[in-house]
């Protein structure tokens, strides 16, 4: 089935006061398009938490919307430094977060169990060295 | 109760007057870690912090929050309140600590997490 709306976001690393444009652009999107309630707030959520990491993590990467009439698709992709212990990276409260981010009040080691628990579906690809992907989906009906 | 009447109750003032202060508080949560906030933010909250950067504003719109609130006084810069008045977020701030605003919406009985 062909996606309705498709749009990249591409994410800066570091870049902590344009953090949340590209959430707020698939919110405001998403609710032009009659998207609102539940899934709004968890396809808002999850979209800011992958921005943020990215922000935070990443050496830099993207963020992919794909809406299709039964589903909203998040797709985000990195170009390192990719996670070495994944079930690590999944467990509430573990965070390698720097000070920078840190002072800015991230870095509780939310940000991935929280994606997990916003979307209907998770995955989470990663190889040290290469860089990461994260893609969610979420069910329209 | 509506975030106006709020304002009175904590004795607060709006740094964002142009925002409708019409909507109504649905629970209370005080936090800075901006991260745990986003796990447990909720619709029509009304959020306690000290953090006062942009991506305040950022967590509070996209959780569909009813108001931040800064205590002892706190104040924002210019930038981040353009966000929330672009975003039509209510900011504000009052005298009472943390634990004074938020023992004040627990007396007038805000729960802390919004019911159904």
């Amino acid at each position: 089935m062909d996606a309705l709306i498709v749009n990249t976001y591409p994410v800066t690393a570091r870049d902590y006061t344009s953090a949340g444009h590209a959430s707020a652009d698939i919110k405001r999107r998403l609710k032009q398009l009659g998207v609102g309630g539940d899934v709004l707030r968890r396809v808002a959520v999850a979209s800011y938490e992958v921005e943020l990491n990215l922000v935070i993590h990443s050496d830099g990467g993207r963020l992919e919307l794909q809406v299709f009439p039964d589903r909203v698709q998040l797709t985000s992709s990195d170009v390192g430094p990719g996670i070495p212990d994944l079930a690590l990276a999944m467990r509430e409260g573990w965070s390698t977060a720097n000070d920078e981010a840190r002072s800015l009040g991230f870095g509780a080691g939310m940000g991935l169990p929280n994606m997990k628990r916003n979307a209907d579906d998770f995955d989470i690809q990663s190889e040290v060295g290469k860089g990461t992907t994260i893609t969610m989906g979420f069910r329209l009906q | 109760m509506k975030v106006s009447e709020l304002k009175e109750l904590i004795g607060a003032v709006s740094l964002t007057p142009e925002v409708s202060e019409d909507r109504e508080v649905t629970c209370g949560y005080t936090c800075d870690l901006l991260s745990w906030v986003m796990a447990h933010g909720d619709e029509g909250m009304a959020w306690v912090t000290v953090q006062t950067h942009l991506n305040v504003i950022a967590v509070a719109v996209l959780s569909d929050m009813a108001c931040v609130i800064l205590p002892e006084d706190i104040r924002m810069e210019e930038e981040p309140l353009q966000k929330a008045r672009d975003e039509g977020m209510v900011v504000l701030t009052t005298k009472l600590t943390a634990f004074e605003i938020c023992g004040k919406l627990a007396a007038a009985e805000i729960p802390g997490k919004a019911i159904g």
